[in-house]
């Protein structure tokens, strides 16, 4: 939190080195309420009352673990393409996901499955993308959210211009984008948060620092103590968050959207967290990252945390959490099933939706791929 | 109908879109008060306000994905970017995302957004203000690339580019923003994209240019038709896509062809149109297709420039030269 001294203030400061005043300071908040065993660190914020809510969060993490993990087995068995697993962080994109309302819009990165799944994009819709097909882009869910971005970083962009968007048109949306650790590295992302704090825009930046991009550790990546205070630069708050506790990340959701969606501010939320898999099934993190360093990281994640926190609660059990496992493996199954039964397209659908409309010199192009005579 | 300069006529063209779309907003560096570095967007802040007209950071990239977010969302953004040598941070959010979006997404979201740039050297500008790099835009696909080169095509191509649904890349031809003057009549009919236009019909040879380049090319038809030979000129005016038919058509009639373009040469947007001849005119042709370019070389700094540049005598010689060759 920042906190920008007023002038008689500065002068009744005590001075700093050099005699010189000082005209400003920041603080930087850090947000945690579950501890990894489950136990509470402090009091929960009130939603936590709501039983509902905390088994629909512990739901959402528990499927995509399950479809994180039957992704990847289709990519190992020449079914699917690379992708990029969620394993570890998994109450970051359900948590930021659920404080959002339908009408807002997510700009997500490419390892935000959790997210698009709470928004309502089908399973079978995101392992369309992750297969190779654009037509799982074409969510039937939440149908103004953006796609996943593959480009690091280069949607902030994008949701300053929604936010700028929201606000023009007196809209009460609020444009929620996710990153990881490595995408705060680049312009797109300062020159998107300064224009938001310029504006004082609808906007929600999340990092999701899991402390790796590919084999890069945080510390080459930044020399700030936290990524959250980037946003102090750019003129609003930024907060850190225990981003393997659920309950932490949730309630710093609602506390930032809220105050995106009156006008407040933007805000940055930092998810700390961890990655435990490969960047992507294309990687191998063994090369770069010593195990004892990730088997640590495993008494840290987030699903056992809120199991425990539940269970400890009453408010879960044994026979619920079977058959959790159960519906949500019917579920996958059922959406692996849809994907691998989805029609392929015909090659020449390659130039559908390229423009409005299909300008001649580019339809003979299509015709020859559709067999129908020669450019 | 009044006489007024090109930039005036891009002025003319914003207000107007302002006026019939509340979708339309224009954004960029100097744009509000200052009314651009070229005064194409002088009095719209006050106009319309600082809220669809807004001077954004310092931050070309920014610009540029601030466009498609915007567009994604529904309005109809112009962006500014002040020389085209500060275009090249937007190519990232140009290739990736606004030529794409539609695309990729099936049809879900679409990107109605422009960015309008200053194209081109002469004017004895800065370093990094003289560039004239359209075939690299041209290469992209899903975008559309417009050039126009009097006030008339100016104040129609724009309106088109704002109102048309996907992505449009803007260039201005720097040297005759106020240069070229003409008749425009703010009746807001848009011209179409995709459509070169024929300047002056000939028999002879086929001269093709866009922007700027187009002065120097009508002054050499002038200078032709002195000698008895009479040049069709093409203006291309959009290089993305671009008329072929328009071109194929005129070069069926001359059997010759001189490409005319202030870029380097190698990998010009010339050797596509000297390709296409090549592919589907051939037999057409009585001379090899010649190209009158930018040397290949880094463009010189304001005291060279205009060497570089091609002038009448070489788009004479090169025209001149294909009528003779047996």
């Amino acid at each position: 939190m920042q906190n920008r001294s007023g002038s008689e203030d500065v002068a009744s400061k005590k001075m700093a080195d050099g005699g010189l005043p000082v005209i400003a300071r920041f603080e930087v908040r850090h947000r945690n309420y579950l501890a990894p065993d489950g136990s509470i660190n402090r009091p929960l914020p009130a939603f936590a009352s709501d039983a509902d809510l905390l088994t629909a969060l512990y739901r959402a993490m528990v499927l995509l673990r399950i479809f994180d993990r039957k992704a990847v087995a289709l990519q190992r068995t020449g079914r699917l393409g690379t992708y990029a697993v969620s394993l570890g962080q998994e109450a970051v994109s359900v948590g930021i996901a659920s404080a959002m309302r339908g009408e807002d819009v997510l700009l997500p990165s490419y390892r935000d499955n959790g997210a698009l799944i709470w928004r309502g994009v089908k399973l079978e819709e995101i392992l369309l993308f992750w297969g190779g097909d654009e037509r799982g882009n074409d969510f039937s869910g939440p149908v103004e959210d953006f796609p996943f971005c593959v480009p690091v970083g280069s949607q902030a962009p994008h949701a300053a211009g929604v936010a700028y968007a929201f606000k023009l048109r007196k809209e009460p949306r609020v444009a929620v984008c996710m990153f990881g650790d490595g995408a705060t590295s680049k312009g797109d992302v300062y020159e998107a948060m300064n224009f938001a704090g310029v504006h004082k825009l609808p906007v929600v930046f999340v990092a999701t620092n899991n402390q790796w991009a590919i084999s890069v550790p945080l510390r080459l990546q930044t020399g700030c103590e936290t990524l959250a205070q980037k946003a102090i630069a750019a003129g609003f708050i930024g907060e850190q968050v225990d981003g393997s506790d659920v309950v932490a990340v949730r309630a710093a959701a609602e506390a930032a959207i809220a105050a995106a969606r009156d006008g407040q501010a933007p805000y940055f939320i930092e998810a700390v967290t961890y990655r435990l898999g490969d960047h992507t099934t294309s990687d191998d993190a063994s090369r770069y990252r010593p195990a004892d360093e990730v088997q640590a990281r495993w008494k840290e994640e987030p699903i056992a945390r809120l199991r425990n926190y539940l269970v400890d609660q009453k408010m879960w059990s044994k026979a619920e959490e079977e058959q959790l496992a159960a519906e949500c493996h019917e579920g996958v199954e059922a959406a692996v099933e849809r994907y691998l039964a989805t029609e392929p397209r015909r090659p020449e659908t390659m130039f559908d939706h390229l423009y409005a409309e299909l300008p001649e010199v580019y339809a003979a192009q299509r015709r020859e791929l559709a067999g129908e005579g020669d450019v | 109908m009044s006489e007024m300069t090109l930039v005036e006529a891009i002025n003319l063209a914003l207000a107007r879109a302002m006026e019939d779309d509340p979708d339309v907003v224009v954004l960029g560096e100097d744009v509000g008060i200052n009314g651009g570095v070229f005064r194409a967007t002088v009095g719209l802040q006050t106009r319309f306000g600082p809220e669809r007209v807004l001077d954004t950071p310092l931050a070309e990239l920014l610009i540029s994905g601030l466009c498609v977010g915007m567009a994604v969302q529904g309005l109809k953004p112009v962006g500014e970017i002040q020389f085209m040598g500060f275009l090249y941070p937007c190519i990232d959010q140009l290739v990736n995302h606004a030529s794409r979006i539609r695309n990729r997404t099936q049809g879900r979201l679409t990107c109605p957004m422009v960015l309008r740039t200053p194209h081109g050297a002469g004017i004895r500008a800065p370093e990094h203000h003289s560039e004239s790099t359209e075939a690299m835009l041209a290469h992209i696909p899903g975008l559309r690339v417009v050039i126009p080169s009097s006030p008339e095509r100016a104040y129609g191509l724009l309106l088109a580019a704002i109102r048309d649904p996907d992505p449009v890349v803007f260039l201005e031809p720097t040297r005759i923003y106020r240069a070229a003057k003409g008749e425009v009549e703010d009746n807001g009919e848009a011209l179409p994209l995709d459509v070169a236009f024929v300047l002056r019909e000939g028999r002879d040879v086929t001269l093709i240019s866009w922007g700027a380049m187009l002065k120097e090319t009508m002054a050499a038809a002038d200078a032709l038709a002195s000698e008895g030979i009479t040049a069709e000129v093409v203006d291309l005016a959009t290089l993305k896509p671009y008329d072929e038919a328009t071109v194929l058509g005129s070069v069926a009639k001359t059997g010759r062809c001189v490409i005319v373009h202030e870029a380097t040469r190698t990998g010009g947007f010339g050797a596509e149109i000297a390709a296409l001849i090549a592919e589907r005119g051939l037999t057409s042709l009585l001379a090899p297709v010649a190209r009158v370019t930018g040397y290949d070389t880094v463009i010189p700094m304001a005291r060279l420039e205009q060497h570089m540049m091609p002038s009448v005598g070489r788009i004479v010689t090169a025209a001149r030269k294909a009528c003779q060759f047996s």
